[in-house]
């Protein structure tokens, strides 16, 4: 049930943007691409939240790196899409080795304290770097060139993201399936009994992290090139919280869990946001539902299951 | 090295606030010998198994294992070199199915878990093995239950499965029958005794019969101190164990 309504929700995002466009309504083609980019940063923090039981509260940071793996050399009229994503997928992934390296090594709230703590220095780095346009943020002019492929067409540019979208879910797939993916997960259940067995299981979690941030490091890239505009806003800690509400809510350690987070949070922003100016309160409200009650979220609700 | 015993324990030391819960246990477990450790509660038998899992830091004393000092190898080292444990109180992953637990324990002996791509749970180079300790226990019926949903007696014999199937030197079974009712227990020692001779045992246990079914040999632990060890039959008539520990069960 919860594949079919995920397959169906990629369908609809397939077909979706040039019906849009047909209808005169360029408009959701915009809010579509960010609910790509958004879900596959979601999926990415599924990944080490959902499958490795890390809950990681930075993961926004990744967001920002990628962007301003874009934004900087644009700056510098460095336009090589393939340059930005070498870049953005390195530095994130540098960057979570190093702090993944020191914060694997606490537990619980600690963890997600220095996770969060790590993703604050990268945000008050740039924030205070001026050159790049410090808290202001900084506009990117021209997106990444590709050969072939054409950014500066939204609908291309939504394809693209669509891919990486795609992309992150497949790898994600793979990577939870396979042996390395059953280690972190059995970690996650019970640390005691995978080291009586063997495992040196602070290996896997690296990796693991490591990896996550890399994909989330490309899906910011993404994100960057379709807001034109980048600051450090992005990466601020309620990014961070808002990811992992899309993991929750969809539904942690499902595959498209956090695709119908997404879609969830930014239908509920869309709608709540005309309502009322405090509408992260029903958000909180309804986290708080789905953590009692249903803690498999939407992907286990579709299932039948309230675990 | 011929006659160096698969395990040696010297002046093995451990204190918890002040309290000396193994206070300087010297042992040996030959190779291929069921060693038995029984002993009152809270004698220091868990204790003394975690410390031999590396587990805990003990803080004083010698392990040494076919020769090799151990004490500073973490417990995951130390499943690696052979060892393998069951817990007392039941700890397995209790979210994944009964089948993925044991193939957990296959994993981890096989060792090649930096695999990224291909799926594990249709591997047959760890179903088949994780299928056949589970067949060895009895539990092949409930391979595909979650391990959290299946039964009290049914969590003690995967605990014995995971260890089986992680093809270890040496077990450390710690009470692998507590809480079982007569009917598993029975069946538990049975396969217990179908591994003698195959597998080097120290096993903690309480019930009197099954620990005469089974060891070659037994130490008892009183208060932290190995009271005494020897055959089954000189442990049973040894008038100072049967005071401080077996009292009128052995009368
Ligand atoms: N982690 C710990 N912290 C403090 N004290 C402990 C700890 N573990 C054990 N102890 C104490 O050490 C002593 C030995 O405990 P242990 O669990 O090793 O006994 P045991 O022989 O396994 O008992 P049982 O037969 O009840 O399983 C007890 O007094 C216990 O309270
Ligand atoms: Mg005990």
């Amino acid at each position: 049930m919860n594949r079919t309504v995920g397959w169906l929700l990629l369908a609809a995002l397939a077909a979706g943007p040039p019906l849009a466009l047909a209808a005169g309504q360029p408009f959701y083609v915009d809010i579509l691409t960010r609910l790509v980019c958004l879900a596959a940063a979601a999926t990415s923090l599924n990944l080490i939240l959902g499958h490795g039981g890390m809950i990681s509260f930075g993961h926004a940071a990744y967001i920002g790196i990628g962007a301003y793996a874009v934004g900087i050399p644009a700056y510098y009229e460095i336009y090589d899409g393939w340059l930005h994503i070498l870049l953005a997928v390195a530095f994130s992934a540098l960057f979570a080795l190093a702090t993944g390296a020191i914060a694997l090594r606490t537990r619980g709230v600690y963890f997600i304290m220095i996770t969060m703590a790590f993703a604050q220095m990268v945000f008050f780095a740039v924030v205070s770097i001026e050159e790049y346009g410090g808290d202001d943020g900084l506009v990117i002019d021209i997106r990444s060139e590709f050969p072939l492929i054409d950014l500066e067409d939204g609908l291309t540019l939504y394809y693209a993201c669509f891919a990486v979208l795609l992309g992150t879910l497949y790898l994600v797939h793979r990577v939870a399936r396979s042996r390395f993916g059953m280690v972190i997960e059995g970690a996650k259940g019970n640390e005691r009994r995978m080291a009586a067995l063997g495992f040196a299981f602070y290996r896997h979690r690296l990796a693991a992290y490591t990896l996550a941030g890399a994909l989330c490091g490309l899906s910011g890239a993404m994100l960057g090139n379709f807001t034109n505009f980048i600051s450090p806003e992005m990466m601020d800690w309620t990014r961070s919280g808002e990811l992992i509400f899309m993991v929750v809510l969809g539904g942690t350690g499902a595959l498209f869990g956090p695709l119908m987070g997404a879609a969830a949070f930014l239908l509920l922003e869309e709608l709540l946001s005309g309502w009322t100016i405090y509408w992260q309160l029903p958000f909180g409200l309804l986290l708080i539902l789905v953590v009692l009650f249903a803690r498999g979220g939407l992907a286990g609700l579709l299932e039948g299951r309230r675990g | 090295m011929a006659d160096e015993p698969l395990l040696r324990v010297e002046d093995l030391q451990k204190s918890f606030g002040g309290v000396a819960a193994v206070d300087g246990v010297s042992m040996e477990v030959e190779r291929g010998e069921v060693h038995a450790v029984i002993g009152p509660n809270g004698a220091g038998k868990t204790t003394l198994i975690s410390l031999l899992a590396g587990e805990l830091r003990p803080d004083r004393g010698r392990m040494l294992f076919g020769g090799r000092d151990i004490a500073r190898r973490p417990a995951h080292a130390r499943a690696r070199l052979g060892f393998a444990r069951s817990f007392q109180i039941t700890s397995v992953v209790p979210g994944m199915r009964v089948l993925d637990n044991v193939m957990l324990a296959v994993l981890a002996r096989d060792g090649r878990s930096f695999r990224f791509w291909r799926p594990a749970r249709n591997d047959p180079a760890l179903i088949g093995p994780a299928e056949a300790a589970l067949e060895r226990v009895g539990l092949a019926g409930v391979a595909g239950e979650r391990a959290g949903a299946v039964s009290h007696g049914e969590h003690r014999q995967l605990e014995l499965a995971m260890t089986l199937a992680a093809e270890p030197e040496l077990l450390l079974l710690d009470e692998p029958m507590a809480g079982m009712s007569a009917d598993e227990s029975r069946r538990m020692t049975g396969i217990l005794e179908g591994l003698k001779g195959e597998k080097t045992m120290l096993l903690v246990e309480h019930d009197m019969d099954v620990v005469f079914a089974l060891a070659d040999r037994i130490s008892v632990l009183v208060g932290g101190r190995i009271a005494a060890s020897g055959a089954p039959e000189a442990v049973r008539a040894d008038e100072a164990v049967r005071r401080a520990y077996l009292g009128d069960e052995a009368a």
